[in-house]
């Protein structure tokens, strides 16, 4: 099957946008776009479609199995991961768009700059002092789920409220806050909870465009209610 | 002064935390940030003698295992040291939080290859990246205080050096921008992948650039010839996707069509005791070997059909979604077909028991270095030897600069344009595809499971000519040279041990090579192999 590939390219922060079209033929079925942009810059030579040697498209990777976030960036105007998008699905007529994640400042390419969730996951103050944890049963899968988070970044992509440099910190925000709320004791997670209350509840509009998103598969809704009802209400822990 | 550890895997964080909790300030420099380290790949397991099983298992079986699976050639004292401190590291995980499964408050242990007892625990099957969220955790208040510098999106590019080691230079990825950071530097970077890329069951950012650059400029290499096959790996698009020895661990049986039809489960029969759970090169091998039996059809299974939905569901989850995502199978209802693939490097930057280089201030931990494995790991080991490997090494820089680092005040960074002291640092660091291309596909022909001399001697001729390649930029000529060193120690190790096994020397032979196979470069790289 032939490709018809357009990709949204900058050469750095300052440059201008421009944007370049590749022919791709491939008949794997298992064929991702991560992969695909592997095998494009792996030639010894790389044409676009005027038949012009170009530079190596820029992208991030690193797992290549869905598993670590970095290659998350638009395709045919969805957020998801490269590594997780099959060219078969994600095409329309032969035709796929990449383009950087729109939230994030553009470093090269498809490389965005995503350094404000690791800032937001500081503000949120995402740590547990005291090593002291035991794991209370019946909320344990919900700790489990929360820590999967690849901070990808997809669901900032879509959520209505979140602006890079704001104070709501979104879905990749309050996501992994809810690991340690739900195990953590009403004393030592206090400061925790302060910050989250500031951080999340007053501005996540509960839409959960997020939920629908998140390549990860985590339940935001359940973590999201389970984190709340903590730190929000005192409630599901008490101990 | 700052200590600077390359690397934000497990080996790394731990380097990290217990540098800081012994007062000592970090430069935590990586590719990316620690989500996408390698390490969140783990699925299967984490190794301690807990005895938690009623098997009255103890670290000296752990010890044990360790040692006789790597064939012994692993540095016994380290051995043992690891496997006497890994329930205390399992411990500090559980009170970082980390949801071990567990049984009324106790852990649960599974059982995992080469070892007798069920010494595996594991967090559904998703350990690494469940052991990965909580460390990251733990490391983010130590940077919000800003005793830990955190360089994400920052690459090693070189050493700074004249007998001992000064500093380190690393580049900004994003601006291109050079930096150079005094003081002692500790090695987290991970296995050998990128030197093989698409082939392997790793992250495509552990280059190997950073073991190319220190191979070049010295540093002694062992162990390089062992490298693991694991014995289920699926082919998907640009990499091998694991099937985690959890899945025989918990009754996943391995089996091969003979042409009459007949189903032979040939790890059972000719391993009665350990099964499809005998060390990873050994079920390798013998999947090779069925494979190449032309009474046979060429295709291995993995039956998974019996496991109970209990198990699926708290034990496996992950594995079969994955399968079923990237393979359209589901493995709860079809036998899967499974082929041996690249999966670790035992080899690395040689280190003593300190976890300590031949050069003073380079220190090593976790998968780039050649520590407690010797010439077959254990599933469930290399993720407890980074732990626990990164808290050695930063013991030792505790003890070798403590002093210094707190008495000196932190030197501030120099930037690209401040640095003009006579160093020469390597201008291009990203190597050229089309000549990995070319050295992977050799390779692959010499440094299979099965391995013969005249094979690997045409391989080295081969990789030798590819150095001529008027293509070969700096990076690449290093990083061929780093390979070469791969195939001369095979080629030098004329026997069979653990994971290199030779056609040609099929017997282990303890009066010449039980020990690690070093190599080491000269300033014109000519390479050196010695035992
Ligand atoms: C699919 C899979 C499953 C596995 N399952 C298990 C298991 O169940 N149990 C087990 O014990 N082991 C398992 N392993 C092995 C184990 O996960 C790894 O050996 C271990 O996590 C390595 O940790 P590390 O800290 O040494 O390196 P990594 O986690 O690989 O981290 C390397 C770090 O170094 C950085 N880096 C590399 N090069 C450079 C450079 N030049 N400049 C700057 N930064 C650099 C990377 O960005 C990264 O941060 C598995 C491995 C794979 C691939
Ligand atoms: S629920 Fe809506 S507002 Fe809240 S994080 Fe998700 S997308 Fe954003
Ligand atoms: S919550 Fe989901 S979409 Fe958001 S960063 Fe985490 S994994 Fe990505
Ligand atoms: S490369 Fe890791 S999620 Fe795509």
């Amino acid at each position: 099957m032939r490709y018809n590939i357009e990709i949204l390219r900058r050469q750095s922060p300052e440059a201008e946008n421009y944007t370049e079209n590749i022919i791709y033929d491939t008949d794997d079925v298992g064929e991702t776009v991560a992969n695909m942009l592997r095998t494009i810059n792996s030639a010894e030579k790389i044409l676009n479609n005027d038949g012009k040697v170009i530079e190596p498209i820029s992208y991030e990777h690193s797992c290549m199995q869905k598993k670590c976030g970095a290659c998350a960036m638009v395709i045919n105007k969805r957020p998801m991961l490269a590594c997780d998008a099959f060219l078969n699905n994600v095409q329309i007529n032969g035709h796929i768009r990449l383009e950087p994640l729109k939230k994030f400042p553009v470093v090269r390419d498809l490389i965005v700059d995503r350094s404000i969730m690791m800032e937001n996951l500081k503000a949120v103050r995402i740590w547990a002092k005291q090593e002291n944890i035991t794991l209370d049963e019946e909320t344990v899968h919900i700790s489990y789920e929360a820590a999967t988070c690849l901070q990808c970044g997809c669901c900032l992509e879509v959520c209505p409220n979140f602006v890079s440099g704001d104070d709501f910190v979104g879905a990749a925000g309050f996501v992994p806050a809810g690991r340690l709320l739900t195990q953590m004791t009403v004393d030592d997670r206090q400061e925790l909870a302060d910050s989250y209350k500031k951080h999340v509840y007053k501005t996540c509009a509960k839409s959960l465009a997020c939920n629908d998103i998140c390549p990860a598969g985590i339940d935001i809704e359940h973590v999201l209610s389970a984190s709340n009802a903590v730190a929000i209400w005192n409630r599901l822990r008490n101990r | 002064m700052r200590v600077n550890v390359i690397g934000a895997g497990l080996a790394g964080l731990s380097a990290t935390r217990t540098l800081v909790k012994n007062n000592m300030k970090v430069n935590l420099i990586s590719y990316q940030t620690s989500e996408r380290a390698q390490s969140v790949l783990a699925e299967g397991g984490i190794n301690a003698a807990m005895d938690v099983s009623g098997e009255s298992d103890s670290y000296e079986y752990h010890y044990k295992d360790t040692l006789k699976s790597g064939c012994d050639i692993a540095n016994e004292q380290a051995v043992k040291n690891f496997a006497k401190a890994s329930p205390d590291i399992l411990r500090e995980l559980v009170a970082i939080g980390v949801p071990f499964n567990s049984k009324n408050g106790q852990i649960v242990q599974r059982y995992f290859g080469g070892q007798e007892k069920k010494r595996t625990a594991y967090a559904k099957s998703s350990t690494g990246k469940e052991i990965m969220t909580a460390l990251i955790d733990s490391v983010r208040q130590y940077e919000v205080e800003g005793t830990v510098n955190r360089l994400s999106h920052h690459e090693f590019v070189s050493v700074k050096m004249d007998i001992s080691c000064k500093g380190v230079y690393v580049r900004d990825t994003f601006t291109k921008k050079t930096e150079y950071y005094e003081g002692p530097v500790i090695f987290a970077t991970g296995g050998l992948s990128g030197l093989l890329p698409g082939v392997t069951t790793g992250s495509t950012m552990n280059t190997g650039n950073a073991a190319a650059e220190l191979f070049s400029k010295g540093v002694v290499f062992s162990n390089l010839e062992m490298v693991q096959y694991h014995p289920t790996t699926m082919s998907i698009v640009g990499k091998r996707l694991l099937v985690s020895e959890a899945a025989r661990g918990e009754g996943g049986r391995l089996y091969i069509k003979t042409k009459s039809g007949e189903i032979k489960y040939y790890m059972e029969e000719k391993y009665p005791k350990l099964g499809n759970l005998m060390p990873r090169d050994v079920v390798a091998r013998e999947s090779y070997l069925v494979v190449h039996d032309d009474n046979n059809e060429p295709i291995v299974y993995l039956d998974m059909r019996h496991l109970s939905k209990e198990i699926w569901k708290n034990r496996l989850s992950d594995l079969r979604e994955e399968i079923m995502h990237y393979k359209g199978t589901d493995p709860a209802k079809t036998p899967i077909q499974v082929e041996p693939g690249i999966h670790y490097f035992m080899g690395g930057i040689d280190v003593d028991v300190n976890h300590k280089s031949n050069i003073e201030g380079i220190y090593a931990a976790g998968e780039c270095c050649s520590q407690y494995h010797g010439a077959n790991r254990l599933g469930g080991n290399s993720t407890m030897g980074a732990l626990y490997g990164g808290r050695v090494a930063a013991l030792s820089v505790v003890a070798d600069f403590g002093e210094k680092c707190k008495k000196q005040e932190y030197a501030m960074k120099k930037t690209d344009s401040e640095i003009k002291d006579g160093e020469r640092i390597p201008e291009s660091i990203e190597h050229t595809p089309v000549i990995t291309e070319n050295a992977k596909g050799i390779f692959m022909e010499s440094m299979g499971i099965i391995r013969e001399g005249d094979s690997i001697q045409k391989g080295i001729n081969r990789l030798r000519e590819l150095q001529q390649d008027k293509r070969c930029n700096e990076m690449d000529i290093k990083r061929l040279r780093l390979m070469m060193a791969m195939l001369e120690s095979a080629f030098y190790r004329k026997e069979s041990r653990g994971a290199h096994y030779r056609t040609d020397y099929p017997k282990r032979n303890d009066e010449s090579y039980k020990g690690l196979v070093k190599s080491k470069c000269d300033k014109v790289g000519k390479i050196t192999i010695s035992i």
